[in-house]
């Protein structure tokens, strides 16, 4: 049925565009080359700003979408900085916590009061610990990619998700991301085998729905806090 | 189309008229989408340029859209996904059940999307006793209630959340009958406590597409809750369901209209979840789907192109067109009959259903244009529904009385001395009429029209009589 059907749809298409075949070959060279090109739209002109002023954009904009912000000097105080905060909110102190390279520099033995488990997470997981591999300021975006060191499920299932943010990693524009994750699936060495990940996600605050009488209502379905260790010395 | 009754607009209208609930719910939502959409818009100096260019990016795709869907379904393939092509909503339901046969399915989750219920996939899943579950909490309210959406992103905007209440005490008969469940967010945190349990019961998780890249075979997802994201992470087998003008050249493309589409909607600078879907989980991946499928459809879309309606296409589902009208913000999206209300909906409804059955959807207009004003990729609406007026009105199928009344204006109209003539009779009978109160508050021939409004009576001349006696303006 499928082939069919694909006739049928590219060859209206064809006759509606008045041509009865694909588009010649000079023109498929070019749309080929603008495929490949990356060239970029319009990008707002609020993020020319220096390393430091694109953390700060990028915490002014998280904060005004509900996510909250803690700063630490180094890797060596994330585990603090994380249990700090889940005292604070009254929350569970047992994580589960993306198997990844980055938040392996953090020295979470030392903090004892911390459950931590390594992995994807189950419906029972209360409290996800990631890190980001980039973060847009424009709109205070965090962008996750999914693969064996972060299960994507990390950034939904649990009620609350910390995310440990070197500051080193903030970049202007949703296009900075673009190029960063078709630069890693062509390295070799990422083990991405030309693939981009399997899921992109681009993070905006915590979850939310307006559907009942248009009331911001926070925690959706994913997480209802969405929590951001920036560290300042990464 | 089983499920449209655009046929009745003006009896589903007068019926939407009269409901002060509906009426209640409108107002509350109305001022929430237009002042943020016209916040955001002031927050990005760019935001002007960023509609250009979004216009520009589609009508490209558009202009050359077998191309970009070709390349895109060799992406798709590439990264292990399977691409299946739909030229009917009947083809669609095919593929879908097939897939869920496949694995055997009981349970499918579904994100929110507009061409699932264009396909009627629910009805055609219940029927084949495969549960279909809608996570999007307006979708999951209005499924407890048996209805359809009345805004695309906004889908049960019409209710007031006593409404919610009454459905969730109706439905959840397990809790306790005494729970408070008064506020929006105990009535949230139940909805999230009962599709939780859900989502991992299911086979199949389904969800539409924003927009479908060309470059790398990617699907994108855009939504507040999380709920497309759960449900698609967690099944093993993704289907999307999407049209084929979702597609976008470049992942650059991708981001310009982005940047529009959340603005436009809620008023948003961004969605909290903009989600990327290429191909199925990767080795060495610990979650993720198995399977991914893309059914690409077609449903009339293509029949649009090299019409006056292939602008129609450049439609990114945003709302700000409903959010912005007089007539939508009167009598709801109920009374449009079909999936897709509002200023997009009186112009696509009668290019996918026909004019005979749509051609009344385009007359719900009052012309002011703020819908064109608003939409983000410039759509011409009050000149394409001009358009399928005129078409309507060549095929015979406006009311007679209304043909007639045309007709006749047309014959005077040629012939300026009887004009003239006729006006001056009636410009003294309406004085006459209207002596004692300067309106008319009853007429005959045109008591549709004062029944809901007063006729202000004219005072004096002509236009024309007053010009000719050499009377200008000061």
């Amino acid at each position: 049925m499928s082939d069919s059907n694909r006739e049928a749809v590219l060859g209206s298409l064809r006759r509606a565009l008045g041509r009865d075949a694909p588009v010649d070959e000079d023109t498929a060279a070019k749309l080929r080359a603008r495929m490949t090109g990356h060239a970029r739209n319009i990008v707002p002109a609020r993020t020319a700003l220096d390393d430091a002023g694109l953390v700060e954009l990028f915490e002014t904009m998280a904060q005004k979408v509900h996510a909250t912000v803690a700063h630490v000097a180094s890797m060596d105080d994330v585990p603090g900085a994380v249990g700090e905060y889940l005292r604070g909110e009254n929350l569970p102190s047992e994580i589960v916590m993306a198997p990844d390279a980055t938040l392996d520099a953090a020295p979470w033995s030392d903090n004892s009061l911390l459950e931590i488990r390594r992995g994807a997470p189950v419906e029972s997981d209360q409290v996800s610990v990631t890190s980001a591999p980039a973060a847009v300021a424009e709109t205070g975006t965090l962008a996750m990619y999914s693969g064996p060191d972060h299960p994507a499920t990390l950034n939904f299932i649990p009620e609350t998700h910390v995310v440990v943010l070197p500051a080193g990693r903030v970049v202007k524009s949703y296009e900075d991301v673009w190029d960063s994750i078709r630069a890693q699936a062509s390295d070799p060495e990422s083990g991405r085998g030309g693939q981009l990940p399997r899921t992109v996600n681009f993070v905006t605050g915590p979850s939310r729905s307006g559907d009942i009488e248009q009331t911001l209502l926070l925690g959706a379905h994913g997480p209802r806090r969405l929590h951001i260790v920036i560290v300042d010395g990464e | 189309m089983s499920g449209s009754t655009t046929r009745n607009f003006k009896s589903n209208a007068a019926r939407e008229l009269a409901n002060d609930t509906l009426r209640a719910a409108l107002t509350k939502s109305k001022g929430h989408f237009t002042e943020g959409r016209s916040t955001a818009a002031e927050n990005l100096p760019e935001f002007e340029a960023l509609r250009d260019q979004s216009r520009d990016i589609k009508n490209h795709t558009i202009e050359h859209l077998d191309f970009y869907l070709e390349a895109y379904e060799e992406k798709v393939r590439e990264s292990g996904g399977h691409v299946h092509w739909a030229r009917t909503a009947e083809d669609a339901r095919q593929i879908v059940l097939e897939i869920c046969r496949s694995v055997d399915a009981k349970a499918v989750n579904k994100g929110k999307s507009m061409i699932s219920e264009e396909c009627e996939i629910n009805e055609m899943l219940e029927a084949n006793g495969i549960r279909a579950v809608e996570t999007d909490l307006g979708e999951y309210i209005i499924q407890l209630r048996g209805e359809k959406p009345s805004h695309i992103i906004a889908p049960a905007v019409h209710l007031t959340k006593g409404q919610v209440e009454e459905s969730f005490r109706a439905n959840h008969t397990h809790l306790d009958p005494d729970r408070v469940l008064e506020e929006p967010p105990t009535l949230l945190d139940e909805a999230r406590t009962i599709l939780r349990k859900k989502y991992f019961e299911a086979e199949v998780g389904m969800t539409g597409a924003n927009l479908l890249i060309a470059e790398t075979g990617s699907s994108v997802i855009v939504t507040n809750e999380g709920n497309g994201d759960l449900s698609q992470l967690i099944p093993k087998v993704h289907i999307v369901l999407a049209s084929v003008e979702k597609i976008v050249p470049t992942l650059e493309d991708a981001a310009t209209i982005l940047r529009v589409l959340a603005r436009s909607a809620t008023g948003q600078e961004f969605s909290s979840y903009t989600t990327l879907s290429t191909g199925p989980k990767r080795e060495g991946d610990t979650d993720g789907p198995e399977q991914y499928h893309v059914i690409l459809l077609d449903n009339g879309r293509t029949d649009m192109i090299g019409t006056e309606f292939q602008e129609m296409l450049r439609c990114i589902r945003c709302g700000a067109c409903m959010n912005h009208c007089p007539v939508y913000q009167s009598v709801g999206g109920h009374a449009y009959g079909w999936v897709y209300p509002g200023p997009m909906g009186s112009v696509l409804s009668p290019g996918l259903l026909g004019v005979d059955e749509a051609g009344h959807l385009p007359n719900a207009s009052t012309f002011c244009g703020r819908c064109e004003e608003v939409c983000p990729v410039r759509i011409p609406l009050p000149k394409m529904m001009r358009n399928w007026r005129e078409q309507e009105f060549e095929k015979h199928l406006s009311p007679g009385a209304a043909r007639a009344g045309l007709g006749l204006w047309a014959f005077m109209a040629k012939r300026p001395k009887l004009y003239q003539l006729a006006t001056g009779v009636q410009m003294r009978l309406l004085a006459r009429l209207g002596r004692a109160q300067g309106r008319v508050s009853s007429l005959p021939l045109a008591r549709g029209w004062t029944k809901y409004r007063e006729l202000p009576a004219p005072e004096g001349r002509t236009f024309q009589s007053r010009w000719k006696s050499g009377e200008r303006p000061l």
